[in-house]
């Protein structure tokens, strides 16, 4: 499986992420919590071999096969499938186009069955097939981003923030997909989100970053009773009068 | 006289069509300009005449191996010059098209000279058909306009019917997304040059056929395709097509009604006019890019 070991990236002379080590499990979902900017769009760019000449630092091995410094294209044909943040499907393309091209790498004639899982997980992608893909909602938009990528019929999924801009009914709709998908493909995914009581709900094992580096890792259970995690991603209030002398404790446990 | 203006316009639109259609796929995929898109045309009609008169092969054998080296010139240009630029801006790769313009016509002119050569072709110029009273057309327009009409609609199935096509169509739209596909864009861009460098060649034998061989053959013909992909949007394949008849049919008329001197002019009044009026041109379609 994939296994992250102590990566640092840089944009120019900026660290964006300061030695990240991260393992996904086989058949499992993990999440990445994080507010805007920690880093956990890079970290799946750099894994997806997105960014020249990235990691810096660090090792990237998928089994026994180290695979930073491989080209985006031999990534993906290695299992490696990536929903990026904004959906990005082909506005131009057609609905059947863009799920085409998810199967771009696979010859032969797996394309029908795996067209069919496809709009068995999303019927309103099979109603709108002919329809060009950048007339779509949102919404529609995402189901035909995730659609891509099962197309791959990938060993591992990145998901980027699939809830970005989408109504909570839509939101509950895609995480229950993303919830089919792991159960019933038994694709490995991993998870970024800001919508922390989401992701908490449906992984298996959560992680939190800040500034470049994960802070806390756990399961959701673990991560849902940290006093941190409940305050500042879930929005609960901690009870606690003497803040000031308890925040400092708990910084200083995340360093 | 009316209906020849129109024929002739046609006929000579098929071929501004023809260099439309290969600047738009270029344009579409890296927003270069290309500007050695004619002499380019130009350097394989050459490799046509020189396999046609020194080495005496015929038609059959010429046409098919010429469009096989306007292929190799596209993809290694694409290879051996584009692809080196490090962190590319557009304005830099329209200055390297300027570059490979010059270095493709010097070549020309150091190896075959300025003089006009007749170019042989199979048909000719002259058996005329009258297909209206008092209007003409000839074999060679109507081979000409077959072969731009039969070009356009394999294009059109290559880029709907083939996986290939629309990996093209994806890589036009977003490079990176593409790469995520599992799409070689480096080999697609490459691909895309020759395929274009191909579709530009076979204008020139067209436009060499009627007229004489000489370094200056597409000099004319480039503007013109330049032209008429601006009058259909520069990213729209139909929309190239039809600018390039739209383009000879008005040229023509005017050319028959109000000067020949200015006649040349005419492409580049129709587009400061269609630009006032439809920026982005007449067949553009447009979406709004999230930022
Ligand atoms: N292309 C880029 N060039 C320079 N800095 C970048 C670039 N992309 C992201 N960054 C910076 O890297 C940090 C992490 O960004 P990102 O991974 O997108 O965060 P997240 O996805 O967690 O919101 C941010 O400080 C951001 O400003
Ligand atoms: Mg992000």
């Amino acid at each position: 499986m994939l296994e992250v070991r102590n990566i640092e990236t840089l944009y120019g002379l900026v660290m964006a992420l300061r030695g990240v080590s991260l393992k996904l499990s086989e058949n499992k979902i993990t999440a990445i919590l994080g507010a805007n900017g920690a880093g956990k769009s890079t970290l799946i760019k750099t894994v997806m071999g997105l960014i020249e000449d990235q990691p810096d630092k660090g090792a990237i091995w998928l089994d026994d096969k180290r695979i930073d410094g491989k080209d985006t294209e031999d990534i993906v044909r290695l299992g490696l499938a990536y929903v990026p943040e904004g959906r990005e499907v082909f506005e131009e393309l057609t609905v059947l186009e863009n799920l085409l091209m998810g199967a771009y790498t696979r010859g032969g004639s797996h394309g029908k069955a795996d067209l069919k899982m496809v709009y068995g997980l999303f019927p309103r992608l099979a109603e709108r097939q002919r329809q060009l893909a950048g007339t779509l909602s949102g919404g529609e938009q995402q189901m035909l981003a995730i659609g891509r990528a099962l197309m791959m019929r990938p060993r591992i999924m990145f998901l980027d923030e699939p809830s970005l801009g989408l109504s909570p009914l839509l939101v509950r709709e895609i995480f229950h997909t993303i919830r089919l998908v792991n159960r019933e493909l038994g694709t490995t995914i991993l998870l970024v989100e800001q919508n922390a009581n989401m992701a908490l709900s449906v992984c298996h094992h959560g992680y939190v970053m800040e500034n470049g580096r994960f802070v806390l890792a756990g399961t959701p259970q673990e991560l849902m009773s940290d006093e941190d995690v409940r305050e500042f991603y879930l929005g609960v209030r901690s009870e606690v009068s003497v803040k000031g002398f308890q925040r400092y404790k708990r910084k200083k446990r995340w360093r | 006289m009316f209906s020849q203006l129109i024929i002739s316009g046609i006929a000579i639109g098929a071929t501004y069509a023809l260099m439309a259609l290969a600047m738009v796929i270029i344009y579409k995929t890296s927003e270069v300009l290309n500007f050695a898109q004619g002499d380019m045309a130009m350097l394989s009609a050459f490799v046509a005449y020189f396999i046609l008169e020194d080495q005496g092969l015929g038609f059959a054998a010429a046409f098919p191996l010429a469009l096989l080296f306007a292929f190799c010139l596209g993809a290694v240009l694409e290879f051996g010059f584009l692809r080196r630029a490090k962190e590319p801006t557009v304005l830099g790769l329209i200055i390297i098209t300027l570059g490979l313009q010059m270095i493709l016509y010097g070549l020309a002119s150091w190896r075959w000279g300025s003089d006009q050569k007749n170019f042989p072709f199979p048909v000719s110029d002259f058996e005329v058909h009258e297909i209206l009273p008092g209007a003409v057309i000839s074999d060679l327009n109507l081979v000409t306009l077959g072969w731009a009409l039969l070009l356009m609609l394999l294009l059109f199935a290559f880029f709907r019917y083939t996986k290939l096509g629309v990996a093209m169509k994806a890589t036009q739209q977003n490079h990176v997304v593409a790469r995520i596909m599992g799409i070689r864009v480096n080999r697609i861009l490459m691909l895309t040059w020759g395929i274009s460098s191909m579709v530009g060649a076979s204008a020139a034998f067209l436009i060499a056929s009627t007229d004489t061989l000489d370094p200056n053959l597409m000099w004319n013909p480039q503007l013109k395709g330049f032209s008429a992909a601006v009058l259909g949007g520069m990213t729209s394949l139909p929309g190239a097509v039809a600018g390039g008849f739209i383009l000879g049919v008005i040229e023509n008329l005017f050319g028959g009604y109000v000067s020949v001197e200015f006649k040349s002019v005419v492409a580049f009044a129709v587009i400061v006019l269609i630009l006032c009026v439809r920026p982005s041109g007449l067949f553009a379609r447009h979406y709004v890019r999230k930022v």
